[in-house]
């Protein structure tokens, strides 16, 4: 019950209704010229000091791209995209290798304190010896545009077993590794925003958790867009071995600009017999200003592959930000009695458009998913719900479990839900329920009545109608989740 | 305390309130009856400040303040409260959360300091023992499937928790057996103190004999017709409103 009231307490301390994060850093960048072509790709290669077959796997998926169309399906409305016209490449300048804290950008660190991270991580960042910090159970891959340039608690981890690094030092260290999962997950080809992901993904994480092991911390990645004109293509791949288990949260905000700017990020993940993966977004990138000028265009492609028999893929979401969002974290749940789940609230405000949801793909026996989607929208905004819940032949009694609640707040905006459920076996069971409200007037004056202001009103009532999926994020996000909420809807109402 | 001249009123164009003149003094209990539509809840509404009612004449002065040029939530802290005729349900939040962010909100407005989780707790608790309620009811969702009776002991909580200054009672009694009733009149009985004035809207005697009001008025055609003191309503109970529509006609 605390977080609620920390949430209004948040509000009361936000005064600005505008964009909170919206800076921009001064690290000086090291641009790759505009553009899009084979060059390029080498050239990424090499700047990340790659592997032939790497640099293969990336000009086959360029080649498969340039056959492929942007996809027209989703609901959302925006300019044509020129991919020539954006930079591939930019990067930090390396004074030196950024192996050890001390060598980190102090502008970084600044810029990690008026994003808000919470207080045990950038003290992680302020380079406090890890050793007298270590209780504090959180890991952080931070990535600055497009190289990772912090990687703490790199001691524990290894300890345990557990790799957890910038996936560009993957490739050359873990080639095996990556080599038998990446893109297996989410192939090359798989769709427009995947294969351009592919091609010119600059990084992201790895994770690889081996067998039997309980990851001994939460795995949290920042993300940033901090360069003019350049779109990020980020790649993370986990892996869980047989009986691990591992939680990975990710959570980003970017500095207010007036370009839009392109996102395409691929996840994949892989988890093994009795193995799970929890990972929770937070994601709150530039929504552009209430006019609907600027903001990101978040086109990203999320899948876990429920490989072994009882594993469990968890997605929980909240995704406050960016003007455009295409995203469906899904599941493939090929194990016998694997277990996929998708917990999001999704909010749009002014002239924000978010098209997500997710796809439960159930192949194995007595597999089983649930689906909770919670969706806001205010001002001229629209917000859909898209999944897909597909029972093939072979999933004898697998279930479903669909609810998709839409919260309506003023009457300009619109809440679309599009469910798909194909279900192929006859003993395979899918439920669906869906709701749509209105913020009432009702309710409004009863908070009021009793002493809370509209927008604190709002908060409240809001938070309770998210509150299913919010409890499902874990501790350090869900503050954070709740002040986002709030901050988001500011000015909504009246 | 509370001052009403010359107030009238009314909801999409329509006047609902014709005039009214109504003193309530410190630490007296005043009680509004009426036939149906006489406007007696759109009196509570108009006080507490619910937009969708328009005020179109008059004024009314609260310990000194203009009431009226207050937001709802200005009202709520100056010391308003309105027992809701049909309290609202606010689905995934916590009663007890919403009570004590309600009560911090007004403490923040009067200067004083707010307060934590387990001052809080301790405050509500020894409320609903107070009021006979089962602590239950602070966990639950606010008015989310709670039984009319249920609702109604749940306004009378929040109202002993926000200890307000003038407790409007919006038929607080209506669909009550004769032990919810009295818990309700306990329960405002329980706020007496000089600085504590109802306006304790309702159809019928039956509250009035655990809840003994200083003054009664009728309220007919959106003015008060009559005044007097708690016989009157005894008076009423026998002759019903029908004399008093014949008069007014």
């Amino acid at each position: 019950m605390a977080a609620v009231t920390e949430t209004l307490d948040t509000v009361q301390s936000v005064t600005q209704s505008g964009y909170k994060w919206g800076f921009e850093t001064t690290i000086e960048m090291d641009f790759a010229p505009k553009g899009l072509n084979e060059d390029i790709i080498r050239l990424i290669s090499t700047r990340k000091e790659e592997p032939e077959w790497m640099l293969e796997w990336r000009l086959k998926a360029y080649a498969a791209w340039l056959k492929m169309d942007e996809p027209q399906w989703a609901r959302v409305d925006h300019p044509p995209i020129d991919y020539q016209d954006l930079h591939y490449y930019a990067a930090p300048k390396k004074k030196a290798g950024p192996k050890s804290l001390d060598e980190v950008d102090p502008e970084l660190l600044k810029m990690y304190e008026k994003l808000g991270i919470p207080l045990k991580e950038r003290a992680i960042l302020a380079g406090v010896d890890p050793d007298t910090v270590e209780n504090t159970q959180i890991a952080v891959d931070a990535v600055f545009d497009s190289v990772s340039v912090a990687t703490t608690f790199q001691t524990t981890l290894r300890k345990a077993g557990v790799i957890f690094c910038p996936i560009s030092e993957a490739v050359r260290d873990h080639p095996d590794l990556v080599k038998q999962y990446l893109g297996t997950v989410v192939p090359t080809g798989d769709n427009f925003f995947a294969a351009l992901n592919s091609a010119v993904f600059t990084d992201g994480s790895f994770v690889f958790i081996p067998k039997g092991v309980r990851c001994p911390m939460e795995l949290s990645t920042y993300f940033r867009i901090n360069a003019r004109n350049t779109g990020q293509f980020e790649r993370t791949l986990i892996i869980a071995e047989a009986g691990s288990h591992v939680s990975y949260l990710e959570g980003c905000t970017a500095p207010q600009r007036d370009e839009n700017q392109l996102h395409a990020a691929v996840v994949e993940l892989v988890a093994m017999d009795d193995a799970q993966i929890k990972y929770s977004t937070v994601q709150n990138w530039y929504p552009g200003d209430s006019n609907g000028k600027g903001g990101i265009y978040n086109f990203v492609t999320k899948r876990g592959a429920c490989r072994g028999a009882r594993s469990k893929i968890s997605w929980t979401q909240v995704e406050t930000g960016s003007a455009i969002t295409w995203k469906y974290p899904s599941c493939v749940l090929h194990g016998e009695d694997s277990v996929g789940e998708f917990y999001s609230v999704a909010v749009t405000n002014n002239h924000q458009q978010a098209d997500t949801g997710t796809k439960m793909i159930h192949i194995g026996k007595g597999s089983s998913s649930t689906i909770i989607s919670k969706g806001i929208s205010a001002g001229h905004s629209n917000n859909t719900y898209r999944g897909l819940v597909r029972m093939l032949p072979s999933a004898t009694n697998a279930r479903n479990f669909t609810q998709c609640d839409s919260l309506l707040i003023g009457d300009q905006c619109g809440a679309h839900t599009v469910p798909y459920i194909e279900s192929r076996n006859r003993t395979a069971k899918v439920e669906h329920e869906a709701t749509t409200s209105k913020i009432a007037d009702d309710q409004l004056f009863y908070c009021r009545q009793r002493g809370l202001s509209e927008e604190d009103a709002v908060s409240l009532i809001v938070n309770g109608f998210c509150k299913d999926v919010l409890k499902q994020l874990p501790m350090e996000f869900a503050v954070e989740a709740q002040k986002l909420l709030a901050v988001s809807l500011e000015g909504s109402v009246g | 305390m509370l001052d009403i001249s010359g107030l009238a009123a009314s909801i999409n164009d329509k006047p609902i309130l014709n005039g009214i003149d109504l003193t309530v003094p410190p630490g007296e209990i005043h009680a509004v009856m009426g036939p149906n539509g006489a406007g007696k809840s759109t009196l509570g509404y108009v006080l507490s400040g619910r937009e969708d009612y328009v005020v179109t004449a008059g004024t009314v002065t609260f310990n000194g303040a203009d009431l009226l040029a207050m937001e709802p939530e200005q009202r709520a802290a100056a010391g308003v409260f309105l027992a809701f005729q049909a309290p609202i349900e606010l689905p995934g939040v916590n009663n007890a959360n919403f009570l004590r962010t309600a009560l911090n909100a007004i403490r923040r407005t009067q200067g004083a300091s707010e307060l934590d989780a387990v001052q809080f707790l301790k405050l509500a608790r020894a409320e609903t023992k107070r009021l006979a309620m089962p602590d239950d009811m602070l966990k639950r969702n606010v008015n989310v499937g709670f039984s009319g009776g249920e609702k109604k002991r749940n306004e009378v909580l929040q109202m002993a928790i926000l200890r307000p200054k003038l407790a409007i009672l919006d038929e607080t009694d209506s669909g009550l057996d004769i032990d919810a009733l009295k818990i309700v009149a306990d329960g405002v009985n329980a706020q007496r103190r000089p600085d504590f004035s109802a306006l304790v809207i309702t159809h019928h005697q039956r509250l009035l004999d655990y809840l003994v009001p200083n003054r009664v008025h009728v309220l007919l055609n959106g003015r008060i017709v009559r005044s007097g003191g708690p016989e009157l309503a005894k008076e009423l109970e026998k002759s019903g409103y029908a004399s008093l529509i014949a008069e007014a006609a």
